[in-house]
């Protein structure tokens, strides 16, 4: 089986809320893959159908080659989750969560659970309102990552975790990484997160998937920002294709170029002849800035930019 | 800033939450004493009628159920029948509502977001019972001006609304103080619930033997205020000071506590699970047994109480007409010890269907709390999920119904010297009570299949069941309207003679229910907020 998860189309309305929006998402066998998208996106939306606990209107979702409602049960002993909003029961203590959920799920590996208990920093003992966000969200993590299982839904885990922990958690998914066959699909805001792990990734935004692909296609999809002095006028550049946002000013031109079309263009600047010229490189932020945006409606790849 | 800013904004807030619930509670409390009386104009007419009756009331069973007679006249039959009901009520109201915005919102988090604005530390207590004041004194002037209008005289009516509102703010003030001491809401509603329910036994006892305990319990006094009996207004005085001193204790113990702890540290848990933790229903177990233990301990002390005070019944003379004709309207229906008993058993099976609500609801509030997402995230079913928990809502309701049969035929066999074969008939007088709660916990979870927003409809099903029950013959309401209620089926022992047929109609209505239920639950969305 290729795909752990292949979502087609998934429509799924909240009275007038439109949440998600013929969503597509395929996260292969084995891989990290990252889901992103701004607050309200849809994501916790998605991970809820994906779990069986939310029915979508519309659109189909396969989970593990199985159905997600119909399947539920032999599904769940394969998959562990980690919700983005952890709550416990207040009179039972961390140790007690982490143990049940594990039996639960079939079993939890005991020399893993200690293991990751420690690398965590976590004291089992505390009663449910005892723990901090942080805590609280260690003990799902070290819950979900102690099972043996073929897929991880995290909905942003790192929440409230301080750096050193954040650091532990990256490692332990490393590792997952390393087991064979086994899934991860990551919710996170977080883009160094992301790009430490994440395989390929999706990029979704008012219920609807505006990217996905590998990181290094979305660094082609990404824009390097070039400030030049020309030895003469370039009549035309700015209809050149990959080109936005071109100003002119004391004869330097500033303007931000697609990374897929910086051969072509620069090519057509030494034609004219460079005097000088600064670029600054891609990042990943500015691609996800671009699709975070509020004041653009439709998310697909803009042609303008606003800062 | 000083430490009551904010309270205003924090009053309005509370108030446009709570605009409905308080606006039913209100009414209901200020409707059922003019009810009542209205009544017992048209029920018993000339003043032969009245000291008829009255005659009777002394009998220490119902002394015991109801409290004393002061006053032989309408509104003394009136405070009689609905005084300790509504005490009761209005403390319930009251500390229900000051827990909800104090530790309630404190343990949701919702009252630190609300901290970090510009609020004083003494402002959500207040505020709470700024609410509540404002609840207590509407009750207080609507039963008074009902009662006027009624024809009642002006002191009794206005003593009576005042017992009740001060009944009320008493219990508020209870609650100020619990709300301090535990961490959870459930356990400060718990705490202070057990002690109206404490004052209510302490009553009980206290009117039918040692006079000066029913001094020490506010249910006593409200009574002792004798309205429309040569009223003592200085009992007033009684609950002022009290009330005074539980809310002084309050805000004493906001003082010293930090947001979101208690008063008492918490203990740390054991690092690992016992092997035993490793399914819903052990999980379920965890969660009820705490709430379980409290109410087996409730009923197991009304039971042996009421059980007692029921071999009072033949000190009584000859049997008299006019009793029998009141426990009749009561739910009992031949002999009079046993009417007695069959009408505290009524009483009980309601009582106990509190807690089957209570447990039915804890479903929708793992459900609310989020805490249901991960466990549904395991190859645990919703339905297993539902049944761990309903295990307890229809089998503890079992338990505790068991033990209140014993209790009572404990105290009532130790009276008479037969406990062998009391312990037997009352516990067959309790447990036939089952079905009728069973269909509650149905009702329960229909609501939270299909309309889980609206699963606090069942306490107010609970509720209507026991006004039809107990007021419906009183009001001389149509048979099948008090028949749409489950308890209105459920055979009078003892005394009676038992018939199978309601128990499994209720049964049977019971399980429709929870299917419909869990077929809901099934198939809908969750968790739905
Ligand atoms: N139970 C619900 N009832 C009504 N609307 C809902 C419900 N759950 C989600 N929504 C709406 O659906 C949309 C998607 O929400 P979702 O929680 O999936 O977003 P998200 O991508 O997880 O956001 P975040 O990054 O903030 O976690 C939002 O507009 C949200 O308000
Ligand atoms: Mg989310």
């Amino acid at each position: 089986m290729a795909e752990a998860i292949h979502v087609d189309a998934l429509v799924k309305t909240f009275g007038p809320t439109r949440a998600l929006d013929g969503l597509d998402l395929a996260v292969r066998t084995g891989e990290v893959h990252g889901f992103l998208g701004p607050n309200g996106a849809g994501k916790s939306t998605t991970i809820r159908i994906l779990l069986g606990l939310l029915r979508a209107d519309s659109g189909s979702a396969r989970l593990l080659g199985g159905d997600p409602r119909r399947d539920a049960t032999e599904l769940h002993r394969r998959l562990a989750y980690v919700p983005g909003d952890v709550t416990l029961w207040p009179n039972l203590s961390g140790g007690e969560v982490i143990d049940l959920l594990g039996r639960l799920r079939g079993g939890l590996n005991v020399k893993r659970r200690d293991e990751l208990l420690e690398r965590f920093d976590l004291d089992p003992r505390k009663k449910g309102r005892a723990y901090s966000k942080g805590n609280r969200q260690k003990v799902a993590l070290v819950a979900a990552l102690a099972s043996d299982v073929d897929l991880l839904i995290l909905d942003e885990p790192t929440s409230g975790l301080d750096p050193l922990m954040e650091e532990v958690f990256r490692q332990v998914i490393r590792e997952e990484q390393q087991r064979d066959g086994r899934t991860v699909l990551l919710s996170s805001h977080i883009l160094a997160e992301v790009e430490a792990l994440c395989d390929r990734l999706t990029i979704i935004r008012d219920g609807r998937a505006v990217e996905t692909g590998t990181l290094a296609d979305m660094r082609h999809l990404t824009r390097t920002s070039i400030e030049v002095d020309l030895a003469g006028p370039a009549p035309g550049l700015d209809t050149l294709p990959g080109v936005h946002d071109l100003r002119t000013h004391n004869g330097t031109v500033r303007f931000d170029v697609d990374t897929s079309a910086l051969d072509a263009v620069l090519r057509q600047l030494t034609t004219v002849g460079i005097l000088s010229l600064t670029s600054q490189p891609p990042t990943l932020e500015e691609l996800f800035l671009r699709h975070y945006d509020r004041t653009q409606a439709d998310g697909k790849p803009q042609t303008k930019v606003t800062r | 800033m000083n430490s009551l800013t904010g309270t205003r904004a924090l009053a309005r807030l509370a108030l446009r939450l709570d605009r409905v619930r308080l606006t039913v509670w209100v009414l209901g409390l200020a409707v059922m004493p003019m009810g009542t009386a209205a009544n017992y104009l048209s029920l018993y007419p000339t003043d032969q009628d009245l000291r008829a009756v009255s005659a009777v009331l002394a009998n220490p069973s119902l002394v015991a159920l109801s409290g004393p007679l002061f006053g032989v006249s309408i509104g003394g039959l009136t405070v009689w029948k609905i005084g300790v009901t509504e005490f009761i009520l209005v403390g319930l109201m009251s500390l229900l509502t000051v827990v909800r915005h104090t530790r309630t919102e404190e343990e949701s988090g919702r009252l630190e977001l609300i901290g970090a604005t510009v609020v004083g530390r003494y402002a959500p207590l207040t505020a709470a019972l700024l609410v509540t004041t404002l609840a207590n004194l509407a009750i207080a002037v609507l039963i008074a001006l009902g009662l006027l209008a009624t024809g009642l005289p002006a002191a009794g009516s206005l003593a009576f609304g005042l017992a009740t509102g001060l009944a009320g703010m008493l219990f508020a003030a209870v609650a100020a103080a619990s709300a301090q001491l535990t961490q959870s809401a459930r356990a400060a509603s718990a705490l202070a619930g057990a002690v109206l329910g404490g004052t209510y036994l302490l009553r009980a006892v206290g009117d039918t033997g040692p006079t000066w305990l029913s001094w020490l319990s506010p249910t006593g006094w409200a009574l002792h205020l004798r309205p429309y009996a040569g009223e003592r207004w200085w009992v007033a005085g009684l609950f002022v000071g009290i009330a005074a001193v539980f809310a002084t204790a309050g805000y004493a113990l906001v003082a010293r506590r930090d947001v979101g702890a208690g008063l008492l540290p918490q203990r740390l848990g054991p690092a690992e699970s016992s092997p035993a933790l490793r399914s819903p229903l052990a999980l379920a177990w965890r969660l009820h047994r705490g709430l379980l233990l409290g109410w087996t301990i409730g009923l197991a002390l009304t039971g042996a109480v009421m059980g007692g005070a029921a071999a009072g019944i033949g000190d009584l003379q000859s049997p008299n007409q006019q009793l029998t004709d009141i426990l009749t309207r009561m739910g009992g229906n031949s002999g009079l010890t046993d009417a007695f008993l069959a009408a505290i058993f009524g009483i009980t099976g309601m009582v106990a269907a509190a807690y089957t609500v209570q447990a039915t609801l804890r479903l929708r509030q793992e459900e609310s709390s989020g805490r249901v997402e991960a466990l549904l995230a395991t190859p645990v079913g919703r339905v297993r999920w539902a049944a761990s928990h309903l295990t307890f809502a229809l089998l503890g309701t079992a338990l505790l119904l068991a033990v209140a049969g014993v209790a009572g035929g404990v105290g009532y066999g130790m009276q008479i010297h037969d406990v062998g074969g009391q312990i037997g008939r009352l516990l067959g007088a309790a447990l036939v009570q089952l079905p009728a709660t069973w269909v509650l916990a149905g009702f329960g979870t229909a609501l939270i299949g299909l309309a889980p927003r609206f699963s606090a409809l069942a306490w107010a099903a609970l509720i209507v069941s026991v006004l039809l029950v107990e007021l419906g013959a009183l009001f001389g309401l149509s048979r099948w309207i008090v028949d749409a209620t489950p308890f209105a089926h459920v055979p009078k022992l003892p005394g009676s003679a038992f018939t199978v047929t309601p128990m499994l109609w209720l049964t049977a209505v019971a399980l429709a229910l929870g299917a419909v239920g869990l077929a809901g639950l099934h198939r809908r969305d969750m968790p739905v907020a």
